[in-house]
């Protein structure tokens, strides 16, 4: 029988100190009865001598420094986990929610994680399809990456990551088994409801594990809710096999609980008052994605998280950047014009896309006509500042063809419906299509031969057509 | 008697373990932390309490835990085995890590850098009665196919020589040789010896600085250059191409030994590296890359106080190496989050913070690290070099930041990515206009020795063509390109072939990837010289669209893809048909 100490030392905030404690660990959980019988649970986080602190994961809303007896667990944080753990619904901090009843353990896991060796990992290569021509073509999505997507408040995240969980396949291993773990870390009801009914209606529900803090929910406990969420994934993937994709939302809402903890505990606040070791643990979260030499499963993480007043530098979306295999980025001023997903290709980057486009991936053409087409979509851009100083009439001849480009670009090879799930092969012969409306000599980024067999071919039908109708060349000047 | 005293553990706070006890610990002493033997270094001592920085995961230690004290401060062992491996922060080889624990990182793993059991074919080359002082070097053996590993004794020791073995096969534990000292002291040398990581390795004397590091990347080796023992900095915002550059950097210098340092980067990268390594060759020589290269990998979850001792490790290792007369490299990825990781345990034993939270002593730090390069006569009468180039990560992009601006002070190679090149795929990202290299200077007489006045003339004129092309730019930005007059659209025309053609390079394509530096310089001839010959159209106000119809830019733009390393002489055709769409045009004019 374990020790159960009466009364608390001092409450500040979120945090409670207990005086006179023997024979507890750093990281130790343990569980507060309060006197209406209420359980809450918290953590060590620091300990002096026989003085410790801890983190209260549930709020300390209604705790007196009389009322309620503690208990040390003897373990640090952890969740029971076995494959039927797939279908169900969690709180944030691991426990059921649909009224199934406790999960028979296999095993139990700490949360925390270890991480994984690094020549312990495999290299991601496996492509997976989403059926987006911007992130196919443009920012491909690899097997074992994290890839975030930089959202900001109102725009259509949720639809693009919903559209994604619909249609993500990896094309050569169709057999392979699929799961998929959502962690909800302070979200709105709705927004947490849309995905559940998105994946309820893919019939993708008794695949996928929810781990669920709401925005309603305490807000210390957020700061659990990915790690359960990883801990399962590992679980599923590590153990027994399965292709996890994980979905967090939202990161930024995870970052502020993070920021409330630290300034609750005192800590000299680093950029806009987040702690210091934001970096570290982000990283303690994304790098929590891979593949292992030797073993089956993989996880892949989109974290979204929705950058304060859309800016790219804020911490939270610069931390993140810095540790993520790349980012996808949306676009406002897209939204606006009706582009739908819209997504900021330049902005947009997948690092782990070379090493698996191409020859024996997609196809070869992938590469040279993806770096292309960001060449000449960032050269749209300058035209454009240019033309709205000097009116799009006065450009010159080429530049003209620019801004043809740049339209068909995006309303041609961006822009899709929510329902429409496009091929690889589609993607890239879309992007055939409009880059064939410059001049070859424009095309510095892409090998002769390509050229040859997919732009030559094209320009010939446009030529041959231009006789009837004229319509491809350049408008005239009015 | 006196009796040893007894150390436990009064306080943990994340990677800050506070130990009561005795008064006989020294600062950056190495302790075995807890029963599991976490290491861990003293960074702080009071009256009473010792402040404790440790190396691994701290959950689960309880107050009143043993600590053990090493009596050492943090020391690395050097010897034949470190090449071709991966170590963690604080040197562990991460394979035995792996063999041992499985794929995921446990901790209190204690295991030697070097594996003790591997025999290694020694040649002893002193002999008794030989004298031997500090850094000198007494056998040999081959580490791997493109390393002599060179066994040096420590650098603090003199003596005679009063035993030595027989050549044959040893251990890093064998006994090689015996010195008696002065004092009549026995000092046994082995294969290995032990250095204290955060102490600079003694050398001779600093050489001048006056060769370059030769990278076969052409805006590096053509316009900011730097040179062996030198000190450069990469910073970008994220996705600018960091990493890639620092790998291309690693694969294609002309170091003979890298020193790879992720340092609270990603783990995939890592992968990456050992994987390319283990396949791609060194053009010098065909050998494997990795016979020739040391890996440190702290990944960004790995633990942070581990982050700060990585770089220590790497830098010992490289100077280990110097001694021996190799020319080392060391590529720290990123140096940012070394700092940071130096920000959180500062954080942590509530030191008063200075700029942006980073502790006060950041630039002095930084500078004891910078200044650890060099280009050395070293204690064994050889010459040697460490070249160190750190990727600085500024948060949100912004170079007035304390790590960014304090790396400025100490690395005279600036070599600063542009988000906006990257945007457009412009790699590498590195901009020409925020870029420098104060080696420029120095290395002007290697460059006239080996390539001849024309190098010297030809980068001069590039970097004002650049210059002047950024002028114009300005203007085309407001009224458009078409308006200008012939001489400045032959400047944006040649300056675009020399940002595409040449700035720009494919760390994907097989012969892009790395250029030799005499065809480098070729390739800038031949569109120099185009830009000469044009200048007699615009003598005679004959349009530059006229050459430009001829395709001659854009054919001079794919001379890069063509014309394959060991052949630069095919350059001369590319040289020939821009002179003849020049005279073509004349002549259309005539």
């Amino acid at each position: 029988m374990r020790v159960e100490y009466i009364g608390l030392s001092e409450i500040r905030g979120p945090l409670v100190i207990l005086d006179d404690v023997e024979d507890v660990a750093y990281d130790e959980t343990c569980r507060f009865t309060l006197e209406n019988g209420d359980k809450r649970f918290g953590r060590i986080i620091a300990i002096d001598g026989s003085r410790a602190v801890i983190q209260v994961f549930e709020g300390t809303k209604g705790i007196s420094l009389e009322n309620s007896r503690t208990q040390f667990l003897g373990h640090p944080l952890r969740i029971p986990l076995s494959p039927e753990i797939l279908g169900r619904s969690f709180d944030g901090a691991g426990r059921p929610i649909d009224g199934l009843g406790e999960v028979y353990p296999d095993i139990w896991q700490s949360v925390n994680g270890s991480a994984i060796n690094p020549v312990s990992r495999k290299y991601p290569r496996n492509f997976i399809s989403t059926g987006l021509s911007a992130i196919d073509g443009m920012g491909t999505l690899i097997q074992g990456q994290k890839l975030p997507i930089f959202s900001g408040s109102g725009l259509k995240h949720n639809e693009l990551t919903a559209q994604m969980l619909r249609q993500a396949r990896i094309p050569d291993q169709e057999g392979a088994e699929f799961a998929i773990v959502f962690a909800a870390v302070g979200i709105k009801h709705d927004v947490a409801d849309y995905f559940r009914r998105e994946l309820e209606e893919s019939g993708a529900l008794e695949r996928t594990v929810m781990f669920l803090n709401l925005a309603s929910d305490p807000i210390i406990e957020r700061i659990l809710t990915p790690r359960c969420a990883l801990t399962a994934a590992e679980y599923l993937a590590f153990t027994h096999g399965y292709h996890v994709l994980v979905i967090m939302t939202d990161v930024t809402a995870y970052c502020e609980a993070l920021r409330e903890f630290s300034s609750s505990m005192g800590e000299i606040p680093s950029r806009k008052g987040f702690p210091s070791y934001l970096y570290s643990d982000l990283a303690s979260l994304f790098e929590r994605a891979g593949m292992i030499t030797g073993l089956p499963g993989s996880i892949t993480q989109m974290p979204i998280l929705t950058m304060p007043n859309d800016d790219i530098t804020h911490p939270i979306p610069d931390l993140t950047g810095f540790i993520t295999e790349g980012q996808i980025v949306l676009s406002r001023e897209l939204e606006q014009r009706g582009i739908y997903p819209p997504i900021s290709v330049l902005a947009s980057l997948s690092r782990l896309m070379k090493d698996g486009i191409g020859v024996g991936f997609t196809r070869e053409d992938h590469p040279d006509l993806a770096n292309q087409l960001f060449a000449s979509y960032a050269k749209v851009q300058e035209v454009r500042a240019l033309a709205s100083v000097i009116g799009e009439d006065e450009l010159a001849e080429g530049d003209r063809l620019y801004m043809q480009f740049g339209r068909q670009f995006e309303e041609i090879f961006l822009c899709q419906a929510p329902d429409e799930d496009r091929s690889i092969e589609r993607t890239l012969d879309l992007g055939w299509d409009v880059l064939s409306i410059l001049p070859e000599g424009e095309l510095d980024r892409i090998d002769a031969d390509l050229l040859e067999k997919h732009y030559a071919p094209r320009v010939r039908a446009k030529e041959s057509d231009s006789f009837a109708a004229p319509a491809d060349a350049p408008a005239e000047v009015k | 008697m006196k009796q040893a005293p007894e150390y436990t553990i009064q306080g943990i706070n994340g990677p800050v373990v506070t130990v009561r006890g005795g008064r006989s610990l020294a600062m950056q002493e190495t302790v075995y932390v807890g029963k599991e033997g976490l290491i861990g270094e003293v960074v702080g001592l009071q009256d009473d309490q010792i402040v404790v920085q440790v190396y691994e995961d701290t959950s689960g230690l309880y107050p009143g835990e043993p600590v053990t004290p090493s009596g050492a401060p943090m020391s690395l062992l050097l010897g034949p085995g470190l090449i071709g491996a991966v170590f963690d922060g604080i040197a562990r080889p991460l394979k035995e890590i792996e063999n041992r624990t499985g794929y995921f990182m446990e901790r209190g793993v204690n295991i030697p850098s070097l594996n003790p059991s591997v025999e290694w074919d020694v040649d002893i080359l002193v002999s008794p009665g030989e004298s031997l002082a500090g850094g000198q070097i007494f056998a040999q053996c081959q580490e791997t196919s493109v390393v002599r590993h060179y066994c040096m004794t420590p650098p603090d020791v003199f003596g005679t020589v009063s035993f030595a073995a027989n050549s044959g096969r040893y251990t890093i534990d064998d006994v090689l040789a015996e010195l008696t000292d002065s004092q009549g002291k026995t000092i046994a040398l082995k294969l290995a010896q032990t250095w204290p990581m955060r102490s600079a390795r003694p050398v001779a004397a600093r050489r001048l600085l006056d060769r370059p590091l030769i990278t076969g990347q052409r805006v590096i080796d053509f316009l900011f250059p730097i040179a062996k023992g030198g000190c450069a900095a990469i910073p970008g915002p994220f996705g600018a191409g960091k990493t890639i550059t620092q790998h291309q950097l690693a694969k294609w210098s002309d170091a003979d030994i890298i020193v790879y340092l992720g340092c609270g980067e990603r783990g995939n990268e890592m992968t990456e590296v050992l994987e390319e390594f283990a396949k791609l060759r060194d053009p010098k020589n065909d050998e494997l890359m990795l016979s020739r290269t040391v890996l440190i990998a702290n990944t960004s979850n790995m633990p942070v106080a581990a982050r700060e001792a990585s770089i220590y490790t790497g830098m010992t290792i490289a100077e280990y190496y110097r001694d021996m007369g190799y020319h080392v490299a060391i590529m720290a990825d990123s140096t940012s989050r070394w700092a940071e990781a130096l920000r959180e345990i500062s954080g942590r034993l509530e030191e008063m913070p200075a700029e942006e939270g980073f502790p006060a002593y950041l630039p002095s730090r930084l500078a004891e690290f910078y200044e650890r390069a060099g280009y050395m006569d070293t204690l064994s009468g050889k010459i040697g070099s460490v070249t160190v180039i750190g990727a600085v990560s500024p948060q949100g992009a912004d170079f007035s930041e304390p790590v960014t601006q304090n790396t400025k002070r100490f690395v005279s190679c600036f070599w600063a990515l542009d988000r906006q090149l990257a945007y457009a795929r412009h790699f590498p990202s590195v901009n020409w206009t925020s870029s420098y290299s104060e080696y420029l200077e120095a290395l002007s007489p290697w460059y006239t020795r080996e390539l001849g006045p024309r190098f010297e003339e030809l980068r001069k004129r590039a970097s004002l063509l650049l210059l002047e092309e950024m002028k114009l730019m300005e203007i085309v930005k407001l009224i458009g390109a078409d308006i200008l007059p012939d001489d400045q659209k032959l400047i944006i025309e040649c300056t675009r072939v020399i940002r595409l053609g040449f700035l720009q390079q494919n760390a994907y394509h097989e012969v892009d990837t790395y250029v030799p530096i005499k065809k480098q310089m070729e390739m800038m001839a031949v569109i120099i010289d185009l830009y000469d010959s044009a200048q007699q159209l615009i003598e005679r106000n004959i349009p530059i669209s006229q050459l430009k119809a001829k395709g001659i830019f854009d054919k001079l733009i794919r001379m890069k893809y063509e014309v394959p390393n060991d052949q630069p002489e095919l350059l001369d055709e590319f040289r020939k048909e821009a002179e003849e769409a020049v005279s073509q045009t004349l002549l259309d004019n005539a």
